[in-house]
């Protein structure tokens, strides 16, 4: 009985699916992601509490930096509009959950790509936005100018929750060293807790370091040690189950970033589709159909290269003129001696 | 009879509801996807609301019957009764297979097999052997010790001040009586969670850098990085034990003793002393014959780089663990005073005054007239007190003292990512710690409650 009932009403939704074909493309009717956005008028977005450079707040509650800019891009893409997403701020803690459970539908925390976080808790990571590294942060006055010199009984504060504590202990543990983790909930408590002297070292990723160092008291006394212990990349994640979206997230990411590849900026976007180069042309719109596959209009790409800008605008906007870490380093193009090097869009 | 078989009518939609929805899902998703958002909520509760609906009928029904002469009365008194618990069950699997059901479409999958994987993350403090090689389990052990070794020291610490408080607000000295009563109001009304910020963060910051320390009690040092002391490295600890268990033992044939001399000579013994004298000079013996010998390990200086040092040695107390112990015990202690001092009030005057015309000094009639009484007063409110401060200790996650909310359902949480396990778990264990406190304070209320005939 229930079971008619049941293929009553999936014969009724195909009818249905079938007479709205002519209006509404394959892929928006089946991603649920994609639709509730459209239906809400905003993309719901999972930045930090607060990471400078990467998702930090002002005093009037804009949000600027390169994951927020991810978010930004998948707005401008979907809605048309940069400005139409609505910022969650979580713990590490929390953003699996707030993902997993539909709060957020995109996560952009600097979160680090791992096989256990991919595989096994409902997410996925759909690219890389900056590939970072653990390193360690000193007193200046220490006089410790390397990890060589860590001794016995060291003390390094951190965050719970991370891969930062995990990585903590693997190099540790391979010099011999014996140390004391002490590890905080909240990133305002762990350099608070530094800052005081309640730690001899402070670790998490060299671009997270570089950032709370502009909020110590005396940004000065301390420096980052050259040694990076871990491979950290960093990138938005999305559900699992809804590969449209998926895809949509991901070729925005890439889209910036090859954008710069082809020197297609926020200024000169709508002059480049005179182009002679069809690789620019598709970017901007101007030829193919690439926005279709995602159900999306054809200038989709177009949008958010003059709404967001290229990953290199993103970049020198948010991390490099605030002088968190001027100098780029592996988050270079491919063409520029770093590894950034994405599929092509077409 | 119509309210009735309207009862049972929404009853059974309320039934078949759910039966639906346990196993066939939401035969509707399809329809509802377009504002999934305002029906969902709607549809999950469409059980419940039906059963409540009935409910009324039912009672109206009985309301209505309750004027003819309808059925046994056993059947009155157990089908509401029925009808409540399963209701209470009913809703309980909804929302498991509810959860189990999003879980599954969400791609997450639910089982306990992670507590065996190896943990992978070290913690700062331990009363046990702990190593980032162990599995999870062992880090679930090794936290919970840990909350439980702030519970207990908080409790210990809260009882002491909060009688030394309760008795001093009922004080005839003015200056005594006053200083107890801004005490309790002070830190009464300060939320926990400033408190133990206070204590860590400001006071931790006025404490001196492990260089610049100079020593407290000669050989224990109070810094930054925590409280050194030194380590006691025993000789034959055995023989040391044995001596402290038969001096108690030795203690309580005495005591037994004096009681049986006083009922049938009158004679009183001073039995105080005598047990003092016995628990000193025992144990003191050990070390002259028994070969029982008692090192100290000083924590020495030891340089980690220019400007950064710690002790090495001894036994390091972590500024978390202090500034926790000492947050939750002076938090606690106040309302354990008023407590106390609620207990002694709360025995009328006639009491003492009788006592001392029997003839009772001072400290009898406190001993002997006035806490026993006092004490079936104090002891059931003092039992919450504990039971507070054993859930507060949960604010340890603040300032990063490895307890079972930071490490488990905080790191273990993250690494795992299995959320409702775990969170279950750890709500299991609270729950599982506060009722044994609550049994053994019940036990202890109920061999001092009087004994009727």
């Amino acid at each position: 009985m229930f079971k008619l009932i049941k293929q009553l009403t999936s014969f009724v939704a195909m009818l249905a699916v079938l007479f709205a074909f002519s209006t509404e493309t394959m892929a928006a009717k089946k991603s649920k992601t994609l639709k509730n956005t459209q239906k809400k008028g905003f993309v719901r977005c999972g930045v930090s509490q607060g990471l400078p450079g990467f998702s930090n707040a002002d005093a009037s509650g804009n949000w600027t930096g390169v994951d927020v800019d991810v978010c930004r891009a998948v707005a401008a893409a979907v809605l048309g509009d940069a400005n139409k997403v609505k910022f969650t701020p979580l713990s590490a803690k929390e953003r699996f959950t707030a993902l997993t459970s539909g709060e957020i539908d995109v996560l952009s925390r600097n979160t680090t790509w791992t096989l256990s976080r991919d595989a096994d808790i409902g997410l996925t990571f759909v690219g890389v936005n900056f590939y970072d590294g653990q390193g360690f942060m000193v007193r200046k006055s220490s006089g410790i100018t390397s990890t060589n010199q860590f001794k016995d009984g060291i003390s390094a504060c951190t965050n719970i929750g991370t891969t930062t504590e995990l990585n903590m202990r693997d190099f540790f543990n391979s010099k011999g060293i014996s140390y004391e983790p002490v590890a905080f909930e909240k990133a305002d408590e762990v350099v608070a807790a530094y800052d005081a002297g309640r730690c001899d070292t402070y670790t998490t990723d060299k671009s997270g370091l570089a950032a709370q160092r502009t909020k110590m008291s005396n940004p000065d006394e301390h420096i980052v040690l050259p040694e990076t212990i871990s491979k950290e990349p960093l990138g938005p994640v999305v559900r699992q189950g809804d590969s449209v979206w998926e895809d949509i997230v991901r070729w925005s990411l890439n889209t910036m970033i090859e954008a710069e590849e082809y020197g297609i900026t926020s200024a000169n976007a709508d002059s480049m589709k005179t182009s002679d180069n069809p690789a620019i042309k598709r970017l901007v719109g101007a030829e193919g159909e690439l926005g279709a596959a995602f159900g999306l209009d054809n200038e989709w790409s177009l949008r958010i290269i003059k709404q967001v800008g290229n990953y290199g605008e993103s970049y020198k906007r948010n991390i490099a003129d605030p002088g968190i870490l001027p100098d780029r380093g592996p988050n270079e193009l491919w063409t520029k001696g770093g590894i950034l090097y994405v599929p092509p869009a077409r | 009879m119509k309210f009735r078989l309207l009862a049972y009518l929404f009853f059974f939609i309320g039934f078949a509801d759910l039966f639906v929805k346990i196993f066939y899902g939401n035969i509707f998703s399809d329809l509802t996807e377009d504002y999934y958002e305002i029906a969902n909520p709607i549809l999950v509760f469409t059980p419940v609301i039906f059963f409540s609906i009935g409910g009324i009928f039912l009672k109206e029904s009985k309301v209505s019957m309750s004027l003819e002469n309808f059925g046994t009365t056993r059947i009155k008194y157990y089908s509401p009764q029925f009808i409540c618990l399963s209701l209470v069950v009913l809703i309980f699997l909804f929302f498991t297979f509810n959860a189990q059901m999003n879980m599954e479409n969400r791609g997450i999958d639910f089982g306990f097999s992670f507590l065996q994987q190896e943990a992978s993350f070290d913690m700062q403090f331990s009363l046990m052997d702990y190593d980032g090689q162990d599995p999870y389990w062992w880090a679930y052990v090794v936290a919970l010790l840990n909350t439980l070794l702030v519970a207990f020291l908080g409790i210990i610490f809260c009882t002491i001040i909060g009688v030394i408080v309760g008795i001093a607000r009922l004080s005839p000295n003015f200056l005594i009586r006053n200083t107890a009563a801004w005490y309790v109001e002070f830190f009464r009304n300060i939320p926990l969670l400033l408190q133990i910020f206070f204590w860590y963060y400001a006071a931790l910051r006025a404490l001196p850098l492990p260089q610049d320390a100079s020593p407290l009690f000669g050989v224990t040092y109070l810094t930054i990085k925590g409280y050194y002391m030194p380590a006691f490295l025993w000789n034959n600890l055995n023989v040391f034990v044995y001596s402290v268990i038969a001096a108690i033992i030795s203690i309580i044939l005495i005591r037994y003793y004096a009681v049986k001399l006083r009922d049938t000579e009158g004679k009183q013994l001073p039995v105080f002393y005598i047990s003092l004298i016995i628990l000193i000079v025992l144990p003191a013996l050990t070390f002259l014959v028994g070969g029982v010998s008692l090192n100290f390990e000083i924590p020495v200086l030891k340089q980690l780089s220019a400007t950064s040092y710690i002790y090495d040695g001894g036994i390091a107390v972590p500024p978390e663990l202090i500034a926790l112990t000492l947050a939750l015990s002076l938090y606690t202690a106040t309302f354990v005073a008023e407590c106390v001092r609620a207990g002694i009030q709360g025995i009328s005057k006639g009491q003492k005054e009788a006592a001392a015309s029997l003839g009772l000094n001072t400290n009898q009639v406190l001993k002997l007239v006035i806490m026993p009484q006092a004490l079936r007063i104090i002891i059931p409110p003092t039992t919450n007190q504990y039971l507070n401060l054993t859930k507060n200790s949960s604010l340890a996650a603040a300032i990063a003292y490895p307890d079972l909310v930071l490490v488990f359902a905080g790191t273990a949480l993250m690494q795992t990512g299995r959320a409702i396990e775990i969170v279950s778990i750890t709500m299991l264990t609270y729950l599982s710690i506060s009722l044994a406190i609550a049994a053994l304070m019940n036990w202890y209320n109920k061999s001092i409650e009087i004994k009727e005939k």
